[in-house]
């Protein structure tokens, strides 16, 4: 088998651990001073591309971000859990999943992976999409929610987790895979690896320079979610079996 | 023109039909653009569709029926539909592991942007969707001059029914290309074995709290959620006292749920479990402290003691002849 490349794409989120808080004219994210982290689906897709490295499945791990200049931040710390090169595409904005496809499907072009893996979704805008549609634009099979992942002569089987269950689907590669909470638990950064991790090649790109022109949707309100109002207080379980039946919950 | 497709949920030619895809059609009617068309793809359709006939305001159900299409995957789905989307302006699917899985995939096809996990619509263009695990919302809108593609949020959603009187729409068989792509093959379907749902994607959950007293009280909650169909949560203080294990744990630190039923027992409502279910479709709580906060978000509150309230809800579901 050839030596096999992989594309680890990447974002940069919101850490999990914050509450997030509108702006006070609820424009946006309040953002300033809260912790910004890699997108943990990602750094699971980052752990699970190494992993099939350090087997001796794959020569180069090569990881992705589209994202502000502070996103640097971010791929240094992907480059020291053991990425071996860098790609940020630089822009001040927000970018959509579809933007982000057309950006990584350029780079697969000239990357030519035998994978990409990415995480299911952001935990930013819970979109789920990039992957799909980056498969998509590549015209080449995918696998979504993977929790295992199997690489053999040129084809990857991927558990999947799905609603009823655990789905089992082998793809030929080149393939897409977004990765599941369970798929594993990466490593942690050794202090050694991040001093080294700057050594490593990172590339820089305006995202502009990528020429994409592309229909996006706009935000026209943040708003915080409802609040919940207390509802009836009942008497009997009757009446509240009668009552969740009528809702169509029962 | 406006016309809209909703893609039904993959299902083997049985019926009931999907509850996704019926709540699928209340968003398509709630939008409203244009006739109606569903497209069923799958295998041994026939039954399923004496049961589609009987669902009003359908203009046509596309039938795609194929062996091969049993268990399709997102490249096969997007070869076969990929060039039917185009003769509508809204294609909708729900948000099952199937349709999140497929409708971005068209999206890309299509080049037009994608709305994950439509919570509300505002009007044809403009849509709620939840970001941050729902703790924002946000209004967003598709630019003109592209399909809106989007997936439902079926917690946020009550299902179609079908009605008597309904005109039955036509009925296409479509066919099905003789070159689907090969490059994704199905290898097969492990079912959950313990038959309870998965905690985070669970449509019902019964979830316990302190007041059990003990693991083996807790063990209560096992009957209710077998009967319902039901995953099992827990308070943050009953995984602390050890009644119940941490990924049980329902909360700010734990998951973040949007069932369309939580049922709480013996959880008074700290703000940090609020936050894990503030987007659950109908809340119940049950607990003997009738000033408890939980019952400040509950829809349905029962002051009551768990260990009365349990039995007495197993004996009235067996009664009325309610779920199972």
């Amino acid at each position: 088998m050839a030596p096999m490349k992989i594309l680890v794409a990447a974002k940069r989120v919101v850490d999990y651990s914050v509450r997030v808080r509108l702006t006070p004219d609820r424009t946006g994210i309040a953002s300033d001073g809260v912790k910004m982290s890699v997108n943990p689906f990602d750094e699971i897709a980052l752990e699970e591309a190494l992993r099939i490295r350090e087997r001796g499945e794959a020569t180069q791990v090569v990881v992705a971000t589209v994202g502000p200049p502070e996103a640097e931040s971010q791929i240094r710390s992907l480059l020291a859990m053991g990425a071996d090169r860098g790609i940020h595409v630089e822009t001040g904005r927000e970018t959509a999943p579809l933007e982000v496809a057309h950006v990584l499907f350029r780079l697969v072009q000239e990357i030519g992976p035998g994978l990409v893996i990415l995480g299911k979704q952001a935990i930013d805008d819970d979109c789920g999409q990039t992957g799909p549609m980056l498969a998509a634009l590549w015209d080449r099979p995918q696998a979504t929610y993977v929790s295992k992942l199997t690489l053999s002569e040129g084809r990857v089987q991927a558990v999947r987790e799905v609603d009823h269950g655990l789905e089992t689907v082998e793809l030929v590669l080149p393939a897409v895979i977004t990765t599941d909470l369970r798929l594993n638990t990466p490593r942690f950064i050794k202090m050694p690896d991040i001093m080294k991790a700057r050594q490593k090649p990172l590339e820089k790109r305006p995202f502009d320079g990528f020429g994409l022109d592309l229909p996006r949707l706009t935000v026209e309100a943040y708003l915080p979610p409802p609040e919940r109002e207390a509802g009836l207080r009942l008497e009997s379980v009757a009446e509240l079996v009668t009552r969740l039946h009528d809702r169509g919950v029962l | 023109m406006d016309a809209t497709l909703v893609m039904a949920e993959a299902q083997e030619g049985t019926v009931p039909l999907a509850e996704a895809t019926l709540k699928t059609l209340a968003v398509a009617r709630k939008i409203g653009a244009g006739p109606l068309d569903i497209a069923w793809t799958g295998t041994s359709l026939d039954p399923l569709l004496g049961q589609a006939r009987t669902l009003a305001g359908i203009r046509r159900h596309l039938v795609f029926d194929d062996p091969r299409l049993t268990h399709p995957t997102a490249d096969v789905m997007a070869a076969l539909v990929g060039d039917l989307v185009r003769d509508y302006s809204h294609v909708l699917m729900p948000g099952t592991s199937f349709g999140r899985d497929v409708l971005p995939r068209l999206a890309g096809r299509v080049g037009a942007p994608a709305v994950s996990d439509v919570l509300e619509v505002l009007d044809p263009r403009r849509f709620k969707r939840g970001l941050y695990a729902g703790n924002v919302h946000a209004v967003v809108r598709v630019p003109d001059g592209v399909p809106v593609l989007l997936t439902v949020r079926l917690a946020s959603w009550r299902p179609v029914t079908a009605e008597k009187e309904a005109q039955p729409a036509g009925i296409e068989k479509r066919e099905v290309p003789a070159d689907l792509p090969t490059e994704a093959r199905f290898v097969g379907l492990e079912r959950d074995a313990s038959a309870r749902p998965d905690l985070q994607s669970a449509r019902r959950v019964v979830s316990g709290g302190r007041s059990f007293g003990s693991r083996e009280n807790f063990a209560l909650l096992e009957g209710l959620a077998d009967r319902l169909n039901a995953a099992i949560g827990a308070s943050r203080a009953a995984v602390d006292a050890g009644y119940a294990p941490n990924d049980l744990q329902v909360g700010q630190t734990g998951k973040i749920i949007a069932p369309e039923l939580y049922m709480a027992f013996g959880i008074s409502g700290a703000i940090q479990h609020l936050t894990g279910i503030r987007d659950a479709g109908t809340i119940v709580a049950v607990n003997k402290d009738p000033e408890a906060p939980i019952f400040k978000v509950a829809d349905f509150g029962l002051v009551g003691d768990l260990f009365e309230v349990i039995p007495a809800l197993l004996a009235e579901l067996e009664r009325q002849g309610i779920a199972r």
